[in-house]
């Protein structure tokens, strides 16, 4: 009977049934559509054991949209709740769970895939390679990050959500104070997607470093190109010291290990140092590929070229090696003294110097520059004073003594919103739609795409600037009611405003997507935009094999200096290429993970070894097959070629 | 473009007005130790409004006067690569700016952990402060007595409250007279605050704690010395003795009013610090180190 | 695909250099995942709480055999490597099949050793510094019982196909990995065991 227990609610609640229902309706309808228009062999076929790194991307892309749906609705949850003193639409309970889960989602279920779906698409094809360097190792981390997303997300029907936030310190995270199976989800969860994360890092590496079009040296590589190189050599310094913290967090949890206890010898604050010793360097993984994605579309809107290429270069690599000595500033509060503070203060505010560079860069390239105002562009334009107000204050946040009264309030919550929303969320924006035509070969409208951006905008100022003011009245972050008497009220409601608009902007989104794809024109070319570098000078959209002909550089931006004709890009011929296999391998091994993990939280032992020895089996096989890959033949590609209208070029 | 600016401009008034019209807890200090935040955070603001005004004028001139529709049709941008003494610019403004940000940053880091400024030679009143699901305890050393969920505190005197927690980490914060500290199980933190005035103060938990968290909360009052005086005085005549089974009762989960104890727990369930403290490995264990020799011995002999 | 005849086997092909690389960038997250591990061991080095300290538990006896065994396979393996280049396909499978044995004898030792600490009442739950000590050197044994089923992979491999490029790639970047699994021991060695009985 106990062992059943553990797979009920903890604290069951009206909504949650509803979604159960949700879940298994859409799944069962999703089955029932796929089986009767009979498109399994091809999800099968073209999606599901795909290694090409533009498909992985997009599906990537479609988690990531999925997952910011889902912890939009957190939010907007969240909002509601506190909109009003002495609320009562969620419990404490319910409200500890909701923003846990907000956190976790946001941060490793929508912004990673996000940010490494578009390195997946656009990496590749702007170093003019065929496909990344392990194709099918790729397709496995994906995999490993989807089972890691649909782990968490089947908390909240099967056991209960993890509910210790998504920072989850111990002892509050421990078995005392967390007695449900909600925070192993969080470990298992993390650990199975952040591996695939690592993974990814690895593949990344070795693509920029070994397979770029001749003559792209490194400081002849685009600016996107570049932030993904210097975030993925930080998600192979960062990314093992999570592993290592859920392993003890796990260990704690399920074998009684007195790690992060406090009695035993165990240490309390050692999770919160480990958490921030990659929580830190996160941020920047995050936030570098979306400094990346500016640069791309500041510079080809203001059809000028990147203003000082080798200080952005430069300032990236300097945030990339600060980011590493900085984590004690999200515990400047934890009594380590004033002189580790001071240390920790000046490093942080350091970060705002390199920072600072890149903000002037991106002015100085609309500088005598030629600026259309697309819906990138407006992304774009919007993000650079909202994010240096969310800079700034990241500079006040740094000061260790004011320190003291922002931490764990409504302040601290405004600032990392205030660089994650334009920081993170409108890079990814503006790099779907600028990237958009190349994906699917249509633009998304721009008339949509403009409401939705004054939506989203006036929303996230509403949303959060009222935050600054409540934190430094005293609201501290994660309460789930307020009184009156505290004078929270009036701003709680402008907040709730904005996260309404907010959520009309990304319903406007998900509607531009669907109008687009019914109305927007498909004869757009090969490069909608007079864009500047490589992913322009493929076809629309992109043959599996990415470019007939080996693309040959001469500077960071070569497709621009084809077009302007001072040099030619394609000077070989056609030949065969050779190209990657399909492979079920990845899903399924990510599938067994997905069984290992889930048996893992309800420590079902056995269940965990038959998964185990299964997932290593899998490994065997794969070590074992002999799979040399297939090519296309040259008739092939030339009749591709053909078709595109091109001249074999 | 020019509705998001109107927009701005619009909040930013609507901010400055409902600041103007309530002081915000944290920029309204009422002791020497909010007041150094106080100025450090006004301090940083306005240097920080330099960076951001700067920022936004740059980018409402380069909108304005490079925008594709204001230029002819055959304008080509010209190919810059980079100016030294422009760049040379970006980077030293921003430089000079962060290191008299540094200087401010790590004297007040300094001040705020010493003890209150006016008050550095006179012996701080210490009080313990710990914090169980979702409460606090006050011990009072020096007065014998102890309380929960308020705390009494004679006024224009230094305190030095010292924190510990009996369960999650928590956050002890008066914003009005400091910052907040961190209150852990295996350690004692300390925060030396003194308050100008009589005066009732809000004091919570600010670090999550689980379900209670939101109520976690308690009353600080600052009173005149004989105030505080009669006070312990009637604490002592009225109220009960804690013993360990009470104290152990009131470190159940759950919300209670504010108590009054005489004695305090520190007797049977000390601080973790000293001999106590969470790194243990001093006198108090030796005994079983030599339990655990012996059983190594008896097991390698067999 | 272009073999180029001038390096050695295992970097013939440009797929093999791209897998040597990615298995240099996978190491260093190896290393970052052991320094993780060795900071926290330092870290709870002294919160014994009340268990026994390192000084009351290690024994130089195993730990003296479990080194020289290692340290004998990373040998072994670099001659399996060695005798590879030379296309001595039988030499190869013999260095490896030593390399595995001696890698088995190691942790053979390693789960006496862990026996050990059972019987004398130190498990994960004992304290903070037992749960990271055993964690650390459970991580690290984990790692030569992942590399013995790899080897015996790669050992049959060779067995059925000869020294191809796969096969030598594959052995080279193995070797890799023992080697250094071998240096974490070092470490494991001298600032664990060695600093501990001190």
């Amino acid at each position: 009977m106990e062992f059943f227990e553990r797979f009920a609610l903890p604290h069951p609640d009206p909504m949650i049934y509803a979604s159960m229902v949700a879940i298994v309706v859409v799944s069962i309808a999703i089955v029932a559509g796929l089986t009767y228009f009979k498109k399994w062999g091809y999800l099968w076929n073209e999606w599901l054991t795909t290694t090409d790194h533009k498909r992985i991307g997009i599906m990537y892309l479609i988690s990531a949209l999925l997952m910011l749906f889902r912890g939009g609705a957190d939010a907007v949850m969240m909002r509601i709740q506190l909109s009003s003193p002495e609320m009562e639409f969620l419990n404490a309970q319910h409200y500890n769970e909701v923003f846990t889960t907000h956190g976790v989602v946001m941060i490793f279920f929508m912004a990673m895939p996000f940010v490494i779906g578009l390195m997946n698409y656009i990496v590749p094809l702007q170093i003019g390679a065929r496909d990344v360097a392990f194709p099918r190792l790729n397709a496995l981390s994906f995999w490993m990050f989807f089972a890691g997303a649909m782990l968490f997300n089947i908390s909240f029907v099967v056991g209960g959500s993890p509910d210790a936030g998504w920072t989850n310190y111990f002892p509050l995270a421990g078995n005392e104070f967390s007695p449900t199976v909600g925070v192993n989800y969080y470990m298992w969860a993390l650990q199975i997607s952040g591996l695939g994360t690592l993974m990814t890092g690895i593949n990344f590496l070795v693509t920029i470093f070994k397979m770029r079009a001749p003559g792209m040296k490194l400081m002849k590589m685009p600016m996107f190109t570049w932030s993904a190189l210097i975030t993925n050599v930080i998600i192979i310094f960062a990314f093992p010291v999570l592993t290592v913290a859920l392993l003890m967090g796990t260990l704690d949890r399920q074998f009684g290990t007195a790690l992060f206890t406090t009695g035993s010898g165990g240490m309390d604050m050692y999770w919160a140092n480990l958490f921030w010793v990659w929580g830190h360097p996160e941020v920047y993984i995050l936030i570098l590929p979306a400094f990346g994605i500016y640069s791309e579309i500041i510079s080809t809107f203001s059809q000028r070229n990147l203003y000082g290429y080798k200080s952005m270069v430069g300032s990236m690599v300097l945030i990339s090696l600060l980011s590493f000595f900085v984590w004690v500033h999200h515990f400047f509060t934890m009594g380590q003294g004033a002189l580790t503070n001071s240390i920790f203060s000046i490093t942080t505010m350091a970060i705002a110097i390199p920072t600072g560079i890149k903000i002037f860069n991106w002015l100085l390239t609309m500088w005598k520059g030629k600026i259309r105002f697309t819906v990138p562009m407006l992304y774009s334009v919007a993000f650079i004073p909202l994010f240096t107000v969310g800079g700034v204050t990241g500079v006040m946040l740094a000061m260790a003594s004011a320190d003291y009264q922002y931490h764990n309030t409504m302040f601290l919550v405004a600032h990392f919103h205030n660089t994650i929303i334009p920081g993170v969320v409108y890079a990814m924006l503006a790099g779907l739609t600028y990237w958009w035509p190349k994906m699917f070969g249509f633009k998304l409208n721009e008339r949509i795409g403009k409401w939705a951006f004054w939506f989203n905008v006036i929303g996230f100022v509403l949303a959060f600037f009222p935050m600054y003011l409540t934190g430094l009245d005293g609201q501290a972050r994660r309460m789930y009611t307020y009184s009156e008497s505290t004078g929270f009220g009036p701003m709680n409601m402008i907040a709730f405003v904005g996260a309404g608009l907010f959520a009309i902007a990304f319903i406007l989104i998900a509607y531009n997507v669907f109008y687009s794809f019914k109305h927007s024109p498909r004869n757009i070319g090969d490069d909608p935009w007079n864009g500047r570098s490589l992913e322009w000078a493929t076809h629309n959209p992109v043959p599996a094999y990415n470019f007939a002909i080996e693309p040959e550089v001469e500077s960071s931006q070569a497709f621009w200096d084809h077009k302007q004709k001072k040099h030619n890009l394609f000077k070989g011929k056609i030949s065969k290429i050779h190209m990657p296999n399909n492979s079920g391998i990845p899903i399924i091994m990510a599938g067994i993970l997905f069984v290992f993990g889930f048996s893992f939280v309800f420590s079902i032992w056995p269940a965990v070894i038959i998964a185990a020895v299964a997932f290593f089996a899998c490994m065997i096989y794969s070590s074992f097959e002999n799979d040399q890959g297939r090519y296309i033949s040259e008739q092939e590609i030339k009749e591709t070629e053909a078709k595109f209208g091109g001249d074999s070029k | 473009m020019k509705a998001k600016w109107a927009f701005l401009t619009l909040v930013f008034t609507i901010f400055t007005v409902l600041t103007g019209c309530e002081p915000l807890l944290v920029l309204d200090p009422k002791g020497p130790q909010a007041e150094t935040t106080s100025n450090v955070i006004w301090i940083s603001i306005i240097s920080m409004s330099f960076i951001v005004i700067t920022v936004l004028v740059l980018l409402v001139i380069i909108l304005s006067k490079y925008r594709a529709s204001k230029q002819p049709a055959d304008y080509e941008p010209p190919h810059i690569e980079g100016h030294p003494v422009v760049e040379g610019t970006i980077i030293g403004i921003p430089i000079l700016i962060v290191i008299f940000l540094s200087v401010v940053s790590v004297i007040s880091s300094y001040q705020v952990e010493s003890t209150p400024a006016g008050y550095e030679d006179e012996e701080p009143l210490v009080i313990y402060a710990s914090s169980s699901n979702w409460k606090w305890h006050f011990s009072y050393p020096e007065q014998d007595i102890e309380t929960v969920n308020y705390v009494f505190f004679p006024a224009n005197r230094s305190i030095q409250f010292k924190l510990y927690s009996y369960g999650p980490i928590t956050s002890f914060w008066i914003p009005q007279l400091a910052g907040q500290k961190y209150a852990m199980g295996d350690m004692v933190t300390k925060i030396n605050l003194a308050a100008d005035a009589p005066g009732e103060f809000m004091g919570r938990n600010a670090n999550f704690s689980g379900e209670g968290f939101a109520e976690n909360t308690f009353n600080a009052t600052a009173l005149s010395q004989e105030d505080f005086d009669k006070w312990v005085e009637d604490i002592k005549k009225t109220e009960d003795p804690i013993t360990e089974e009470k104290f152990n009762e009131l470190l159940q989960p759950g919300h209670l009013g504010q108590l009054s104890f005489t004695g305090t727990h520190l007797d049977f369930s000390p601080a973790p610090e000293g001999e106590h403290a969470g790194h243990q490995h001093g006198d108090s264990s030796d005994k079983n180190h030599s339990e655990h020799e012996q059983n190594n011995k008896d097991k390698s002999s067999k | 695909m272009n073999i180029d005849q001038t390096k050695p086997l295992e970097y013939g092909t440009h797929k093999n250099e791209m897998n040597i690389l990615g298995f240099w960038i996978f190491l260093g997250a190896e290393i970052m995942l052991f320094a993780t591990l060795f900071t926290s061991y330092f870290i709870y080095e002294n919160r014994i709480g009340s268990g026994p300290s390192g000084a009351e538990i290690f024994e130089i006896t195993p730990v003296l055999i479990e080194t020289i065994v290692l340290l004998t396979s990373s040998f072994t393996i670099g001659l399996a490597i060695n005798a590879m280049r030379l296309n001595r396909t039988k030499a190869t499978l013999w260095f490896l099949a030593i390399t595995l044995v001696l890698g088995a004898t190691f942790l053979s030792v390693e789960i006496y050793e862990f026996i050990h600490y059972y019987h004398i009442g130190v498990t994960l739950q004992t304290s903070g510094f037992t749960g990271i000590l055993l964690t650390t050197l459970g991580t690290h044994g984990a790692h030569v019982t992942f590399g013995l089923f790899w080897g015996i992979a790669i050992f049959l491999q060779i067995k059925k196909r000869g020294l191809t490029l796969e096969t030598a790639n594959k052995s080279f970047i193995y070797s890799l990995y023992w080697h250094f699994l071998d240096v974490m021991w070092i470490f494991i060695f001298s600032f664990i065991y060695l600093k501990g009985m001190m």
